[in-house]
């Protein structure tokens, strides 16, 4: 217990410098034109460091007891809508923060720097659920839901089932018609946020013979009668995000809960994936750097042979090897997130971002287990968690296998 | 009532920077290091704000004495509640001999032109631990003074105040209009809630020189040295009681 309380303050103390100085590098009050991907607006600056604050002081050391409870813990989902991180860019009329995509992405990183499970309960929220509402719904369903999911309401977005991962477009649910109604039957799996969601965006076939071009997406209340949320799933790591199996028993929803227009849910399902993954990138920068800024305090202070484990060369090499691949993950990431800001085509350099920062945190995760030698490895310590959480982040939002068809076909498509 | 609260805001460097001495001795590095608002100025904003919700107060100045980046604890400022900010501008050459005597008459004077019922500030600022603005400020003024606030009631014109003294607690009586200075144990500050940080912006932020004040800021000290504090060095063991009471008897102590 000695160790988790060393670790505790030193480390706190340390990171906090090493936010410090890196917050420093941020201050836009220069003379000369800054162009770096660190050029962050004020407003900008400010969420950010607001919520590594928040994450470090609130949220940290609730981090063990939510991953032992399987749950996020209702005070620290209350002080996420409190403090408006689940309505990033919701307008103020509606009672969301009203910032842009790029403050989505600084949240979710600084978030996933101390822990993987809230980072992703607030990115699927902003940047699935929010986005598809702002982006698509009509007016109806924008009053009725925008101003629920900024203030007390998480959502949920249901895709995958049994037999359709990254064939999403063979799902089997459907919806057949009666009159203005639609009745939903199938079962969707791997739900992330499900267990407390009030609300599910829900794509399912209203026409099975169309093939792909059927799949619409319904917005289901929680309490609509038929809908249950079965197990969760018992997982590697991000044990603290529920990830269940929804069921659909005739479930009745009206034709005004639907989602765009009938027979494009494929579309809109592509398109806000495509956004997606960069908060997904954006939360394994997160989970890389938090990791790794534990692990070099370790090793700036361990001792074997007569020196800091830090200052063979070994080590330094390896060290600066990460470092590198991490910051590269980075800029790729927030490049993503500033092309897509400026309405720019961004798709590849998402996949891109999304792809390479999942393995980058994998790789970092690992070396950061083996600089700390055998308490890397004990719970103990805060690094093997990291090590776990962060490798579900090549499989979900698109496998890293996607990815790379993704990037290829736009590679052919730019030599066309 | 309807009061109106002048907060001051002061940019200090964070307080879990480690502080490194400049090598020539003139100062502390200030250059690329983290700052923040003062820990005490937050807490006297968080006390602002509290009474304003309290429809105790109806207005919260912040305001802020330094070079062009004491905007950004403004801005915090404003996204903790403030309604509007002013910012009296000082070049950081004049800065690095800035004093609370000039500071309280900056103060002084911003409190008596926006018509000021209650000026709130942390009772020390963490770089130079001066603990004197409030003091002086409330000289200047010639109102009555409440330092190291640990708990504040306001009643029609006048403020009872629990102070955190050495020899205990001490609670004091003192009408409006007055200067009050937050201890820690005044309250927990707020965190800026998003929307509050993205509203901040549309808030009015006024600048001011202290010439347009009337103020004098020149140094009435000189800087001759900065440095660490001496290294502590190791205590002595002793063998036994006696010893050591030998020991304390040798250093004069009774």
């Amino acid at each position: 217990m000695f160790a988790i309380r060393n670790i505790g303050t030193k480390t706190f103390r340390l990171c906090r410098n090493l936010a410090q100085k890196n917050v420093a590098n941020l201050s836009t009050s220069t003379d000369t034109i800054n162009r770096s991907l660190y050029n962050f607006s004020d407003e900008e600056v400010q969420l950010k460091e607001t919520v590594g604050r928040l994450a470090r002081e609130k949220i940290e050391s609730k981090v063990r007891e939510m991953e032992q409870k399987g749950d996020v813990l209702p005070e620290i989902r209350q002080l996420m809508f409190d403090n408006g991180l689940m309505g990033i860019e919701i307008p103020g009329k509606y009672g969301g923060t009203e910032s842009s995509f790029f403050s989505s992405i600084l949240v979710v990183e600084e978030l996933g720097k101390v822990d993987g499970s809230i980072s992703v309960m607030c990115d699927i929220q902003n940047t699935l659920i929010n986005t598809l509402l702002m982006q698509l719904g009509s007016d109806y369903l924008k009053d009725k839901y925008l101003p629920r999911l900024a203030t007390d309401m998480i959502g949920s977005f249901c895709l995958s089932e049994s037999s359709s991962g990254s064939d999403a477009f063979a799902m089997r649910t459907s919806a057949s018609k009666n009159g203005d109604y639609y009745t939903i039957n199938g079962n969707k799996l791997w739900i992330s946020n499900s267990k407390h969601a009030g609300v599910f965006f829900v794509m399912a076939n209203v026409n099975p013979s169309l093939g792909y071009k059927g799949i619409t997406c319904f917005v289901v209340d929680r309490d609509t009668p038929g809908l249950t949320i079965g197990k969760n799933e018992d997982k590697l790591g991000l044990l603290a995000s529920s990830t269940c199996a929804v069921h659909f028993d005739d479930v009745k929803v009206h034709e005004k809960n639907i989602l765009g227009k009938i027979g494009q849910g494929y579309k809109y399902a592509i398109s806000i994936l495509n956004e997606g993954r960069i908060g997904i990138g954006a939360q394994m920068i997160g989970l890389a750097q938090g990791c790794f800024d534990k692990t070099i305090a370790y090793t700036r202070e361990r001792q074997q042979f007569g020196q800091r484990i830090f200052d063979f060369q070994g080590m330094q090499h390896q060290i600066s090897h990460v470092a590198t691949q991490l910051e590269a993950a980075r800029l790729l990431v927030y490049n993503a997130a500033r092309l897509k800001e400026a309405g720019k085509p961004f798709i590849k350099e998402a996949a891109m971002a999304k792809y390479f920062a999942s393995e980058v945190a994998c790789q970092t995760t690992s070396k950061c287990i083996d600089w700390m030698g055998g308490v890397g490895y004990t719970k103990d310590y805060p690094i093997e968690k990291y090590y776990r959480d962060c490798k579900v982040g090549t499989i979900y939002e698109g496998t890293s296998n996607i990815q790379l068809n993704t990037i290829a076909k736009l590679i052919d498509a730019e030599f066309k | 009532m309807s009061l109106r609260i002048l907060v001051g805001c002061k940019r200090a460097i964070d307080y879990a920077v480690k502080i490194q001495v400049k090598s020539d001795l003139s100062g502390v590095v200030t250059e690329g290091v983290k700052h923040a608002l003062n820990p005490f100025d937050e807490i006297a904003m968080e006390e602002a704000v509290r009474l304003k919700e309290k429809k105790l107060a109806n207005e919260v100045i912040a305001v802020s004495c330094g070079p062009a980046q004491s905007q950004d604890v403004l801005r915090t400022a404003l996204a903790l509640g403030a309604d509007k900010a002013f910012h009296v501008e000082v070049p950081a050459k004049e800065y690095e001999t800035l004093q609370p005597i000039h500071v309280s008459k900056i103060l002084a004077k911003l409190a008596e032109q926006e018509k000021v019922d209650l000026i709130i500030l942390g009772k020390q600022a963490i770089d130079d631990d001066c603990n004197q603005t409030g003091q002086m400020t409330a000289a200047v003024l010639n109102w009555p003074q409440a330092t190291f606030a640990s708990k504040l009631q306001l009643k029609d014109k006048e403020a009872t105040c629990e102070r955190e003294i050495d020899g205990g607690l001490e609670t004091i009586s003192i009408k409006l209009p007055a200067v009050v200075t937050a201890d820690l144990r005044l309250n927990t500050p707020r965190y800026a809630t998003l929307p509050n940080i993205m509203k901040a912006k549309k808030k009015p932020l006024k600048k001011f020189s202290p010439k347009d004040l009337g103020v004098d800021i020149t140094p009435r000290q000189e800087i001759v040295k900065v440095c660490e504090p001496p290294k502590r060095q190791g205590g002595g063991k002793v063998a036994s009681t006696e010893e050591l009471v030998e020991r304390i008897k040798k250093l004069g102590v009774n």
